[in-house]
């Protein structure tokens, strides 16, 4: 909680962290100052790509007191502006998933290695993050808790499945071992209210411990303050959402 | 990726980018999110020559509408064109 009458301070830089297959990607690393220990979160970027606005929101968990570590999932289709970069990602079909669980999972380790961690780190994303933190967090053990925020992608039809996302998310549900908080905006497409619903439905089957809140007047990236589909109400209560979840189970 | 609805067609031409004209090599269309436009997916073209890095790009973002017409408006140029002998 920000206060008037408290020290604070941060650092963020981009950085480098092993990834999938021991590669050597970019991340962006935001930090509070002080000795800690401190909590980590592991923030899994969107389509749009390594971009301003997941810089902006690893500095806000820095703010709020995590360690937080943004790993460049795109890092292997070269360099450039985030979008050029995410397009040239978008016009591959995106990254095959073991790659983006092995980068999740590198930047876990980096985290929790840090010698003011406390030892619980936290994953968050939105769009294909949501969906990629989803799948890591049922596939590697370690994550305390996950924030999906509308993941496309969770539950996906069989003519849907290709190399590079060869199992529907859903599947991995029996294997989740942390809580789950939802965020979804019920005028979305992807996902939809129905797969929101059917993710739901998984997730009560397995006795999964789960939070999901779905705003109305809201559709896709509703916290994206610099896009059209910005819903300020909602977005300001999914936010204090995420934090009140990742206190309960982080400090 | 969200939708995951793209295509590649080999393309021959030349496209004008952030750092001046370059031959182009391909088109990737999409039906995802956009970068820019106001909607939630678009129909999304991108001229790109891979060969010179992600930076050699011409984008555009339409919506279904538009991309519809621009379809419809190319082929009937192309039309004329080849009924004139050219």
């Amino acid at each position: 909680m920000v206060r008037t009458d408290k020290y604070e301070g941060l650092l963020a830089e981009t950085s480098a962290m092993p990834g999938a297959h021991g590669d050597w990607i970019n991340a962006y690393l935001a930090r509070p100052l002080g000795p800690g220990p401190f909590p980590g979160m592991v923030l899994a970027h969107h389509m749009p790509g390594w971009d301003e606005w997941y810089r902006e929101v690893t500095i806000k968990f820095a703010l709020h007191g995590y360690i937080t570590l943004t790993p460049n999932l795109h890092f292997r289709a070269g360099h450039g502006t985030p979008e050029d970069v995410a397009a040239k990602v978008r016009g591959e079909g995106g990254i095959p998933d073991d790659q983006a669980v092995g980068d999740l999972t590198g930047a876990l380790q980096y985290v929790r290695a840090l010698l003011d961690s406390n030892g619980k780190v936290g994953i968050f994303g939105t769009c294909s993050g949501g969906r990629h933190a989803y799948l890591t967090v049922c596939r590697v053990p370690g994550f305390e808790a996950v924030v999906d925020c509308w993941g496309g992608g969770v539950v996906m039809a069989p003519e849907q499945l290709n190399p590079k996302t060869p199992v529907s998310p859903l599947e991995y549900t029996k294997d989740l071992a942390c809580p789950i908080l939802g965020i979804f905006g019920n005028e979305d497409k992807s996902p939809t209210p129905e797969q929101v619903d059917q993710h739901e439905a998984e997730l009560k089957k397995h006795g999964k411990n789960y939070e999901f809140h779905r705003y109305d007047g809201a559709g896709h990236g509703f916290f994206y303050h610099n896009r059209p589909n910005y819903r300020q109400a909602q977005a300001v209560d999914g936010w204090e959402k995420v934090f009140t979840f990742l206190e309960k189970y982080l400090s | 990726m969200c939708t995951m609805i793209v295509e590649k067609v080999k393309v021959d031409g030349s496209g004008k980018g952030t750092s001046g004209w370059f031959e182009l090599e391909q088109a990737n269309v999409s039906y995802d999110h956009p970068f820019h436009a106001a909607l939630e997916h678009a129909l999304n073209i991108d001229f790109v020559n891979e060969s010179q890095g992600p930076s050699a790009r011409v984008a555009v973002e339409l919506s279904e509408q538009a991309a519809r017409a621009l379809v419809r408006t190319i082929l009937e140029v192309l039309d004329r064109a080849s009924a004139e002998g050219h």
